[in-house]
């Protein structure tokens, strides 16, 4: 069964040769010149890939850092950090949303709701922190159940629903807080601990090395496998380059924030879901389908997938995701209040994933847009503040660079249409 | 005589007040090709969406190398080993060649998706059918109509069917490329599996068919084994009537030839 070739043939192969495949899409990709040719073959057949968004954040960071010499400070480059993993893990899930063509509007209003019943549950009704957190996390996943049952199965628009969402969730945060509209949470605990936990400089080494030392063990197994099997595989020249390109990044983060308090809790949290939905999304079956759906919804069923299944758990996962947000939210203001998320955490959520390069229109998109769009939009935030300026100018500026991605996004679509690379 | 693999019986579906099927009856023996033959809206469509699962029909009995079957889904359909082929493709556009060919079968090592093993299994069918392809890595949005359909078929003998279901296999093909086809299509055939095979296409009818199953209003209107049949019965059969334009011309060509 396993090593049953599916159509035996008796001339044909005998005759012609192995693997015959068009000379002009062979890339052998061995010497530093063919693999900068891959690279401006990609980009001008409108697969951008992260280039855009990396570019532009290191011509904010230098932008900022002109403006002000505190920008790039250990300290403040920590805060940043910290800062960004609440709504960054509400991206996360957005990004699950946008692959499948959708959009969740109540991303904002779930995680309030959800930062609401971790409080009552941790204050008021005092069961212990770790707990509520599970049960602030399971109000998200079962909120994401509904609507994605609603939309999957009732066929309701996932827009409308999503929007009744943002409305009715946000009722129950207000109705949940009551009167006071502010439940402090104690300074000490396990939520606390979430977003004012620093790591010991070696232990952000470790983390570092293992992170780097993971990719490069499993790329050099896969790459051989690949080899062994026949396959074209990457050049040692590339994985060392791939290598390089992560271990900077890492590194550098790691030798900054250990100049400051450390590596922060929060960041670990929020970058160990973004590489666990990456993983998902590239290299489990279940990944794969959601792909699938939002490539074409018809050809998934027909597939023998069950979209409505992956449909639901995209939602639910994605609701998960923002309660999650709306936990850290609270760890980091020591409180669940009326505002817990309640004001531009929706909107700046949706725009870190299509800044991050996620499409709007489905089907494209990864998981690193969550981090790298966070990263954009929590640097803008970041400098901003430090120059003084108020949320107007932020709101403004915010804007605009959201709007130069959906360009990029529209544009690069257009642009893989005419090369025939896929809508 | 050996058994049938897919047998149909008294197959009904109306959408409204319209009676798409009625009545049918389709079989089709291992190692067969029958062509499922009829004019638009003779409900041919209607009865592979039946027996793919896409629409279950109303009434109506399907059985399965002899046993009783329901085919509700199209997961159903797959596991019992139909393999159905669309003329809208229905390929991933965003998703690779080997993506495509895996989608819902995809193979797996240790919870992870086995990229290696499903392309080099892909790079195996596709060069045992001799077919040539860019690279297994671009989206299949790059591909042209033939190739998708080659890939479209392709896919559906990796799940191991038993049965495939062609619906207008050639109809946006090339002289060539069809050619290829049919050729696919005595492969499958030789290898034991039942084919079932929608056309329009009277030339790839006579080229490939063993049987020819005609509908005509949502009924059978026939059933001939395509050796002993001429083109005007079939034809005949197709539209409901011997007098008619087809044959008519037909006629006048042959005694014009003699």
């Amino acid at each position: 069964m396993a090593q049953q070739t599916p159509v035996s043939n008796s001339d044909e192969t005998a005759t012609g040769t192995a693997f015959d495949r068009d000379p002009r899409l062979m890339v052998t990709r061995t010497s530093p010149a063919s693999l900068l040719a891959a690279i401006k073959r990609r980009i001008r057949g409108g697969e951008l890939g992260p280039l855009p968004v990396i570019v532009g954040l290191i011509l904010i960071c230098i932008v900022f850092q002109l403006m002000h010499e505190r920008f790039l400070s250990p300290q403040n480059l920590s805060n940043l950090t910290v800062q960004i993993a609440g709504v960054g893990l509400m991206t996360t899930g957005v990004i699950m949303v946008l692959l499948l063509g959708e959009i969740d509007l109540s991303i904002g209003s779930v995680a309030g709701a959800s930062a609401a019943v971790l409080a009552v549950l941790a204050v008021r009704v005092g069961i212990p922190e770790w707990a509520a957190i599970a049960a602030a996390a399971a109000t998200g996943l079962i909120i994401g159940i509904l609507h994605g049952t609603l939309f999957a199965k009732v066929g309701v628009p996932a827009f409308v629903v999503t929007l009744a969402g943002l409305l009715g969730w946000q009722g129950v945060q207000l109705q949940l807080l009551g009167s006071d509209g502010t439940i402090n949470i104690s300074d000490s605990g396990p939520i606390a601990a979430l977003t004012h936990t620093f790591f010991v400089p070696a232990f952000g080494w470790g983390i570092a090395a293992v992170a780097v030392g993971a990719f490069v063990v499993f790329t050099l197994f896969g790459e051989r496998r690949r080899a062994a099997a026949g396959l074209m595989a990457m050049s040692p020249l590339e994985i060392a380059v791939r290598s390089i390109a992560l271990a900077v990044p890492v590194f550098g983060s790691v030798y900054i924030l250990n100049q400051y308090k450390g590596l922060p809790l929060a960041l670990i949290i929020f970058v160990g879901f973004v590489v666990a939905f990456d993983l998902m999304l590239r290299k489990t079956r279940y990944g794969r389908m959601v792909f699938a759906v939002g490539g074409g919804a018809e050809a998934a069923r027909r597939a023998g997938i069950n979209v409505d299944r992956v449909r639901i758990s995209v939602f639910a996962l994605a609701s998960m995701l923002s309660a999650l947000g709306g936990i850290m939210l609270v760890s980091r203001s020591f409180s669940a209040s009326l505002d817990t998320a309640a004001g531009e955490e929706l909107m700046m959520g949706i725009a870190a994933a299509v800044i991050g390069g996620t499409s709007l229109f489905g089907g494209r998109g990864n998981a690193y847009s969550a981090l790298l769009g966070g990263l954009v939009l929590g640097a803008i935030t970041s400098g901003l503040y430090l120059l003084q300026m108020g949320t107007p100018v932020r709101f403004m500026i915010t804007a605009l660079v959201l709007l130069i991605a959906v360009t990029l996004d529209a544009m690069s679509r257009r642009s893989r249409r005419a090369h025939a690379r896929g809508g | 005589m050996s058994r049938p693999v897919l047998e149909l019986s008294g197959i009904s579906k109306s959408f409204g007040a319209v009676q798409a099927l009625n009545q049918v009856d389709l079989a089709v023996d291992p190692g067969e090709v029958v062509a499922l033959l009829g004019d638009n809206g003779a409900g041919k469509s209607t009865l592979v969406k039946v027996i793919a699962g896409v629409n279950s029909g109303d009434s109506g009995d399907i059985l399965w190398e002899g046993k009783r079957v329901e085919i509700n889904r199209p997961a159903d359909a797959q596991r019992l080993g139909i393999a159905t082929i669309y003329q809208d493709l229905a390929l991933c556009d965003n998703l690779d060649i080997v993506a495509n060919l895996f989608l819902g079968v995809e193979k797996t090592a240790f919870g992870a998706l086995d990229e290696v093993d499903m392309e080099r299994r892909a790079t195996e069918l596709l060069d045992s059918l001799s077919v040539k392809m860019p690279s297994l890595r671009v989206p299949v949005a790059s591909l042209s109509g033939g190739q998708r359909q080659i890939i479209a078929i392709a896919r559906a003998l990796l799940g191991e069917p038993k049965v495939v279901l062609l619906d207008e296999p050639t109809a946006a093909l090339g002289v060539a490329q069809t050619a290829q086809v049919l050729d696919l299509i005595e492969r499958l055939r030789d290898r034991g599996l039942g084919v079932i095979l929608v056309s329009h296409n009277m030339a790839d009818v006579r080229a490939v068919a063993d049987r020819a199953a005609v509908l005509r209003l949502g009924r059978n209107a026939g059933d001939f084994g395509v050796e002993e049949t001429s083109y005007e019965e079939i034809v005949a059969a197709i539209t409901g009537a011997s007098d008619n334009p087809v044959s008519r011309r037909a006629s006048v060509t042959r005694t014009e030839e003699a």
